[in-house]
């Protein structure tokens, strides 16, 4: 057991600083008016004691001059509270235009990343500091909730749908990762660290992961493993649409609707493609639903938004394509 | 006042013997209580039967103490620990604070003080008593065969497909359970319209009655939601039914907005009838109408109404849409207005009322306190970017246990020491009861005050092994449970004694006003000799009432 003990935790993000700010402004006045209404308390119940038997209190029954100002001030209070926590939320949510993406995927119970060059980790995270780095997550099974107290983030990692959560370290160091949310027997094992490294280490690091294929280019050795090539060609004229360029465009679906394509429609795409069908073609791709894990999917995803406008891929498809699983192409 | 209900009053009081009918002795044997109708009966039923509940929860709740004094998993596996604090929260909330001051003090109290005879559906009344055995059923043979693992939250698809433990039988035990809260909500705002006292009109009420009103407003809309929406859990676990789990294209996130819509409302339920029991107490040991009487009966209703439109407050980190969260943030604060007018008009019927020491009144001023830091680290936890750091840690854990228990047990507490005398027709230990309160308040402070500290910190909940750094507050938390154990044993031991031979209380041991008062202790088997007729205002203090003994206690000390 350790004799000292901390009471705040680091700040160790560009974010906790202005979470703390407004942790401490909302602590002072939570004291403040729980420090008076006791010692208010105290006092009448001193000095209005009983002091003989039969003794009435004064007949007084109200002001409304007195409501009036006890509802308008806690009003303002807990509005100003509210504008300000809204600030701060905007700031926590709304992810920098200049973001590194970094995977992760909760699954019971680890946690897997992915950086952006391909490196994977299970349970630690290994960050440069002073870059903004965002994790696009997804659950394997049930909800969890990665955290980092140290940056006062934390965001709920679902199945089947993208959350996104971002942060930028300030401090070299390795701080606590948690998952928050309840998921079953070894949640509170669900946890590890994220470590903070200068530039010049996080380089170093990634070099000595030795040399590793970009989640672009596992996803290109994925399409063709999973033959999605037959059918998606570099132009429209295999049996289903092209991939090319279709990343952030809106698209028209058989059932009249348009939807934007963005990350949770390719999810669903790949894994339900029963769920919109693109207008003009039949509903004759298969399922990879329990055959492409959640990974999988992300690396395809990566794949899919590298490809340009052109006809050529622009990440140089990986080759060795590995045979066709006798599970593809059969509806589950 | 009545001319004959204050001369009962008035010459009861020399008497040193229990009036010679009461409801308790108006018939005897076994089946005279498990087939009463009768209110009172009802109201000792639950009584009894949540008593229970409270010290089988507790029990969860100091292995999950005593687990939690290392920071390694060593009293109990993981799993096993995961069934304790899910077990301890359905126990306390379903089965022990949700009934507590309705189905018991409610129960009892209500018609007493609106003048009538019972409420207005007896059977209806027995059969939400009967309706909460057979859901404690259900939940004790989940208990016994290895319990449940989900949390009280039952989220997710956790509950509905992955995990391992007897999810259907509590399911089916908490929708059974609800209908005894649906039937108690029908019961009570159909004996507050239609059996008042000649005379007792709407702002004649205690306020303990209009919070009861609000409370119940709040049983009859919201039980039923969460009833379906465990229902469908059920039906997905056992069926495969895709409402909730995206494997089978459900939505999870669906069942966190249908189970808030009840849960947050029923942190109401548990807390609306404690202000009530406040004020009841409050003015009857300042002597003293309530300050702003309207203004606080209108806060009850007040955050009944916006109580149900605050759900979303539990899902800022959810993926719930961020604008979505900015209306249930500002309507988040917006319900802590109500409440705060309450604080203060409480402490305005203090000033210059004429103040007597007493046990109620200890827990009564202690709700106050502990209530408003539950109320302000509750308007913390709205505020959006406060909220992303602290969700789901200790934080969350501090807070709502100085809502529920500083705020519904004290209040319960109270109640019971308040009403102890009109129930029993005995008074219990003075010097126990002060000490007992006193203990309750240090060891609950001691217990949960850490927990914010922790929750800062980043410790999360449901948490069995937890970093090293966090043991030291870990360690104060399990010390004020330890105390607050003892704290919550003594009432046993002076309740017991002085049901055997706590001395004569007579009709109204605390001078107060209103016609519960003003009937025999205990009551006749129809509440009022004759049929009461209210021409006083309430809480109408004035020098004449019946002067009482400067301190009322039983002094044949246990
Ligand atoms: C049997 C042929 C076939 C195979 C194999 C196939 N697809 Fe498709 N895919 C289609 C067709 C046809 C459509 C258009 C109709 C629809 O939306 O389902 C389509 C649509 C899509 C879309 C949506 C395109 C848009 O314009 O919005 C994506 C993304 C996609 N497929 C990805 C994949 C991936 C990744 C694979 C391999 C894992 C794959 N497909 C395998 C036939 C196929
Ligand atoms: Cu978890
Ligand atoms: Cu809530």
């Amino acid at each position: 057991m350790r004799l000292s003990f901390p009471l705040f935790p680091e700040q160790a993000s560009t974010l906790a600083s202005k979470v703390d700010s407004l942790y401490f402004f909302s602590l002072a006045i939570s004291a403040f008016f729980s420090v008076l209404i006791a010692l208010v308390i105290f006092a009448f119940f001193i000095k209005f004691r009983r002091r003989r038997a039969g003794e009435v209190g004064a007949p007084i029954h109200g002001s409304l001059m007195l409501e009036l100002v006890w509802s308008i001030i806690p009003f303002i209070i807990a509005m100003s509270l509210f504008v300000w926590g809204a600030i701060v939320y905007f700031d926590i949510v709304t992810v920098p235009g200049n973001a590194t993406e970094y995977f992760a995927t909760g699954k019971q119970w680890m946690w897997k990343f992915q950086h952006p060059e391909g490196q994977r980790e299970i349970n630690v995270l290994h960050i440069p500091v002073g870059e903004t780095i965002k994790l696009k997550m997804t659950s394997e099974d049930v909800i969890h909730s990665f955290y980092i107290p140290a940056f006062r983030v934390k965001q709920d990692v679902l199945p089947g749908r993208y959350t996104t959560i971002w942060f930028e370290a300030t401090k070299p160091g390795t701080y606590h990762l948690f998952c928050a949310e309840y998921c079953g027997s070894e949640h509170s094992l669900m946890g590890g660290s994220v470590v903070v490294m200068e530039p010049d280490e996080y380089q170093a690091w990634l070099d000595d992961a030795g040399p590793v294929a970009s989640p672009e280019e596992i996803g290109a050795a994925l399409f063709d493993q999973y033959i999605c090539s037959t059918c998606h060609e570099t132009d429209d004229s295999g049996r289903g649409p092209s991939l090319h360029g279709i990343y952030g465009k809106e698209a028209r679906l058989a059932d009249g609707r348009t939807v934007m394509r963005d990350d949770d429609y390719l999810r669903e795409s790949i894994l339900r493609p029963a769920t919109h069908i693109v207008n003009g073609y039949p509903q004759i791709m298969p399922t990879f639903q329990g055959q492409i894990n959640e990974v999988g999917v992300l690396q395809l995803i990566s794949y899919i938004k590298s490809l340009g406008d052109s006809e050529t891929p622009a990440a140089a498809a990986g080759d060795e394509a590995v045979a066709a699983s006798n599970s593809v192409g059969t509806e589950e | 006042m009545t001319d004959t209900t204050q001369a009962a009053a008035v010459s009861a009081s020399p008497e040193k013997q229990l009036p010679k009918n009461h409801y308790l002795n108006a018939a005897h044997g076994i089946k005279s209580w498990l087939f009463t109708t009768d209110h009172k009966r009802i109201g000792l039923l639950y009584l009894g039967s949540i008593t229970i509940f409270f010290f089988i929860g507790g029990a969860y709740a100091s292995l999950i103490r005593l687990e939690l004094l290392t920071p390694q998993g060593d009293l109990v596996q993981p799993d096993t620990y995961n069934r304790l604090f899910t077990m301890h929260g359905i126990l306390m909330i379903f089965f022990f604070l949700l009934p507590s001051i309705p189905a018991v003090l409610g129960n009892f109290i209500i018609p007493l003080q609106i003048g009538a005879k019972d409420v207005a559906f007896p059977k209806l009344n027995l059969a939400s008593w009967y309706m909460y055995v057979i859901g404690a059923c259900f939940t004790l043979f989940a208990l016994f065969k290895g319990g449940v693992d989900t949390g009280w939250t039952f989220y997710t698809p956790f509950s509905s497909t992955y995990s391992n433990s007897y999810v259907v039988a509590v399911a089916v035990g908490i929708f059974i359970n609800g209908f005894s809260s649906i039937f108690t909500g029908i019961n009570f705002i159909a004996t507050i319209h239609r059996m008042r006292a000649p005379g007792m009109t709407w702002f004649r009420l205690p306020l303990f009655i209009w919070s009861h009103y609000a409370t119940s407003l709040i049983m009859v809309l919201g039980t039923p939601v969460l009833a379906i929406t465990l229902l469908l859990v059920g039906m997905e676990r056992m069926f495969n039914f895709g409402f909730f789990d995206p494997a089978l294209g459900g939505d999870p996130v669906l069942f966190q907005h249908l189970f808030w819509f009840y849960s947050h409302p029923a942190v109401y339920i548990m807390v609306l009838p404690s202000m009530g029991v406040v004020s009841e107490i409050i003015a009857a040991f300042s002597r003293k109408q309530v300050f702003g009487y309207k203004f606080v009966a209108f806060a009850s209703i007040g955050i009944a109404v916006l109580g149900f439109l605050v759900w979303g407050h539990h899902m800022f980190v959810s993926s719930q849409s961020p604008y979505t969260g900015l209306i249930f943030s500002a309507l988040s604060m917006m319900v802590a207005i109500p409440s705060a007018v309450k604080v203060f008009n409480w402490m305005a019927t203090l000033y210059q009322g004429s103040i007597e020491y007493s046990t109620p009144m200890f827990y009564a001023l202690g709700f106050i306190g502990l209530f408003t830091i539950g109320g302000l680290t509750g308007v913390m936890l709205g505020t959006m970017g406060l909220d992303v750091h602290v969700h789901d840690t200790y934080f969350v854990v501090a807070h709502f246990h100085y809502i529920m228990v500083g705020g519904a047990v004290f209040g319960y507490l109270g109640g019971i020491h308040y009403w102890w005398p009109k129930i029993t027709g005995r008074l219990y230990s003075g010097f126990w009861s002060h000490l007992s309160a006193l203990v309750i308040f240090l060891g609950f402070n001691l217990t949960f005050f850490p927990q914010f500290v922790l929750g800062y910190l980043g410790m999360p909940r449901r948490y069995h092994v937890y970093p090293e750094e966090f043991q030291v507050l870990n360690i104060l938390s399990t010390a004020g449970a330890s105390i607050l154990a003892v704290g919550y044993a003594i009432p046993m031991v002076y309740f017991v004694l002085s049901l055997r031979k706590g001395e004569i209380a007579g009709p109204n041991p605390w001078g107060a006003v209103g016609l519960e008062w003003e009937t025999t202790s205990p009551p006749p088997l129809h509440n009022f000799e004759s049929m009461p007729v209210v021409d006083f205002e309430p809480y109408q203090y004035e020098e004449h009432e019946p002067v009482p003994k400067p301190y009322r206690y039983s002094r044949s000390e246990g």
